[in-house]
């Protein structure tokens, strides 16, 4: 490291919700909410992380988390890169080990992973000597997608204590309902997954949350949150369920299975007419688009939490409020 | 048939409290070795060692042909020898496969000139370990295998099984059999539970294992002809063989010290030295298999010592091979974490390490008499050590104790007469 870098605060990961406590999440949500503010000015750019490198390494297609970290670090004046496994040295076999020492050599602040192995960002955070954001590994977690759904779910009905969400799909290959259903117990929501008995394993209880295979229990929740169908999780052959279609008929979010006075989300992409109808994800109650908003300001408040250890009063001090 | 470098024996002394439980031994006595065959046993004073049989592993992995890298005939035999053990079953999932009288006839040769202690080779049990055609059992018999098993592989076919088993009474060998149906295991990474469950891996369910071990339990019954099961890990494998022994079926069985100890919460850390198969499984199938250890339903540990090369689990934790080392800190292990706390005594320890295995295989089992030769652990119960990556005489580290603090240590082994370890 250069002499002439100030100290560096002591090593700050974002790897799984399981690392964080209520205050952290609380943090975070308060720094979006400030950092928000910002965005409604004419010049939305910020200096609080000039200077800083952030090295986002993406070795899993992402539309909306890639983009939205790219610009989460630009909006904060950090230097971003961002490098894909395609056309990188991955394809010519580099292992994530070597890739990893190569990109610590240019000393970035914050190395942002996304893989679809388990443990990939672990082994970023034991090789490197960079602050590491998971951005998803594999069916395991994708903590800044908890946050930004709790920012969503904060923003539009104004609280998240005593909040009821009911998160239906492909649970057992999903890593947004597994760090999803954590954050939510950390703040005081509760929360149920709903699947049918292939796609929800045993034992997922100890998250924090119930289960039922009754697309019925969807009834008593404030939020309606839909996963993805993840079919490139499932190997040929694995029949989790014999059809789309009965798929569909019994557990789409269908207009008729949407109370009034319910919001319906979905981390994308949807597979429209699979398990999200599409007259649901363009009615008034969805947040889709919302979500998408929320990743922009939640990922700017990670990149600065992890990178300075004073938490919410400092943003005044670094010219932010 | 086990072979190892020739040589003379030597002549040297043990004392301490010498521990034979399978010959019901425990006093202070003093045996002297000469020419490698114990001369005499006389009333000894000092305590301060504990002298026992040496141990018997039935389930390593050298590495030899293919990965010689990651392990040699040389380096797992002196790996071996520092972990008290004179001598050790080798499997034959190499590259290629030990399925044929011409790679097994080289691999002897090799351990003439390389084994530190007496090492016996597996043979496959199918031609590749494909499970679809039997090997040349008779000829790979009369070239000197030790048994037969498709190790890292199960035998799917239930009738390739039977006919193996029927065709193998020619050799009097046994057949050692990885339980696992493929259909079940496939895609898991862990024990299919609460951990797998919360973190997203791949589970690979109890039952995996024991709707094999109940398969191959009712063939061994339907031919009259013994099986031994290797590395058990869930509690309705123990359940099934307990069933079968009742019915007097000849079976036996064999558990990995990290079964023992750990559960699959430490598999929480993704640490890749903790990925193994058969994976770690939950609290209530570790004691199932403590509580078959000291009744002896399960009467060998194996370490399943499956060496990998560094760059191999230095990968996220879902690419990691399985396995993990095991054959220089199995005592200690277990001392530490079974013996220390009163969960299993010493003296059947012992016995699970030497006579257990060696009666499974038919082997000559480690006696402390007049006459017989020398095959000696003397192990030190005070001494403490931390497990550390460079203190291995293994070529791989993959150990799942690094950097864990252990009591209990072996400081002397004989080996067919010869000392081949001195801390």
């Amino acid at each position: 490291m250069s002499e002439l870098r100030p100290p560096t605060p002591p090593r700050r990961h974002l790897l799984s919700v399981t690392d964080l406590t209520r205050d952290d999440v609380e943090r975070l949500l308060d720094t979006a909410a400030s950092l928000r503010a910002t965005l409604e000015r004419e010049v939305k750019k910020l200096p609080t992380l000039r200077g800083r490198t952030v090295v986002n390494l993406f070795y899993e297609s992402s539309t909306r988390t890639l983009a939205s970290f790219e610009l989460a670090a630009k909006r904060l004046s950090a230097d971003t890169m961002s490098l894909r496994s395609s056309g990188s040295s991955v394809d010519k076999g580099e292992s994530l080990k070597d890739t990893a020492l190569t990109l610590a050599a240019y000393e970035p602040d914050v190395i942002v992973v996304r893989h679809p192995s388990i443990g990939a960002p672990q082994l970023v955070a034991r090789v490197t000597d960079a602050h590491v954001v998971n951005a998803g590994d594999g069916k395991h977690q994708h903590p800044t997608q908890a946050v930004l759904d709790l920012y969503t779910m904060r923003e539009a009905l104004g609280r998240l204590e005593g909040l009821q969400v009911a998160i239906v799909g492909d649970v057992l290959h999903s890593r947004v309902a597994r760090s999803l259903v954590q954050a939510l117990a950390l703040v005081g929501a509760r929360s149920v997954l709903v699947a049918p008995p292939t796609l929800l394993p045993d034992g997922i209880e100890g998250l924090g949350c119930e289960t039922s295979t009754d697309i019925g229990s969807i009834a008593d929740a404030d939020v309606v949150y839909a996963l993805r169908m993840q079919s490139e999780r499932m190997s040929p052959g694995e029949a989790y369920v014999p059809s789309l279609r009965e798929y569909t008929a019994l557990y789409g979010i269908t207009p008729d299975r949407v109370r009034p006075g319910q919001v319906v989300m979905h981390p994308g992409p949807m597979n429209r007419g699979v398990e999200i109808d599409p007259r649901v994800a363009d009615s008034e109650a969805a947040l889709v688009v919302d979500q998408v908003r929320s990743g922009l300001v939640v990922r700017m408040a990670v990149l600065y939490d992890v990178l300075t250890v004073a938490p919410v009063g400092a943003l005044a001090h670094a010219g932010v409020a | 048939m086990l072979v190892c470098r020739n040589g003379r024996g030597d002549s040297l002394t043990l004392e301490g409290r010498v521990l034979a439980p399978a010959q019901r031994i425990d006093e202070l006595l003093r045996i002297t070795v000469e020419n490698g065959v114990v001369a005499r046993i006389e009333p000894g004073e000092s305590s301060r060692a504990v002298v026992a049989p040496a141990f018997v592993d039935p389930h390593v992995h050298l590495r030899t042909p293919g990965r010689e890298d990651e392990e040699t005939i040389r380096s797992g035999t002196e790996a071996a020898a520092a972990g008290g053990y004179c001598s050790v079953l080798a499997m034959p999932n190499t590259e290629p496969v030990v399925d044929s009288a011409a790679v097994l006839g080289a691999l002897v040769e090799r351990a003439r000139a390389e084994a530190l202690v007496p090492t016996g080779f597996m043979a496959a049990i199918s031609k590749g370990q494909r499970g679809e055609e039997l090997t040349e059992m008779a000829e790979l018999a009369a070239a000197g295998a030790a048994a037969f098993t498709d190790d890292g592989r199960p035998v799917v076919s239930s009738g390739l099984l039977r006919n193996a088993l029927r065709y193998g009474s020619l050799t009097g060998l046994r057949l050692a059999l990885h339980c696992e149906d493929p259909a079940l295991s496939h895609g898991g990474h862990v024990h299919e539970g609460e951990v797998s469950a919360q973190l997203g891996l791949g589970g690979y369910p109890g039952a995996a294992e024991s709707v094999m071990v109940e398969r191959d339990l009712s063939l061994a019954a339907l031919e009259g002809r013994p099986v031994h099961l290797m590395h058990l890990s869930a509690r309705e494998s123990v359940d099934a063989l307990d069933h079968a022994l009742e019915r007097s079926v000849p079976a036996t069985a064999e558990v990995t010290p990290h079964h023992l100890v750990l559960t699959d919460e430490a598999v929480r850390s993704l640490d890749p030295n903790l990925k193994m198969n058969p994976p770690l499984r939950a609290e209530r199938d570790r004691e199932a298999l403590r509580d078959a250890l000291r009744r002896g339903a399960i009467s060998c540990i194996a370490t399943d010592h499956a060496p990998h090369a560094r760059h191999e689990k230095d990968v996220p934790f879902e690419e990691a091979p399985f396995g993990v080392t095991g054959l220089e800190t199995a005592f200690a292990a277990l001392y530490t974490h079974l013996v220390l706390p009163g969960l299993l005594s010493l003296e059947t320890l012992l016995e699970r390490m030497s006579a257990g295995p060696s009666r499974a295989f038919g082997l000559d089992e480690p006696r402390i008499e007049v006459g017989a030769r020398a095959n000696l652990v003397q192990l030190d119960l005070e001494a403490e050590w931390t497990v550390a990556e460079d203190g291995f005489r293994s070529l791989s580290a993959n150990s799942w104790l690094l950097g864990q603090r252990l009591r209990g240590r072996v400081v002397r082994t004989v080996a067919d007469g010869r000392e081949v370890f001195a801390a």
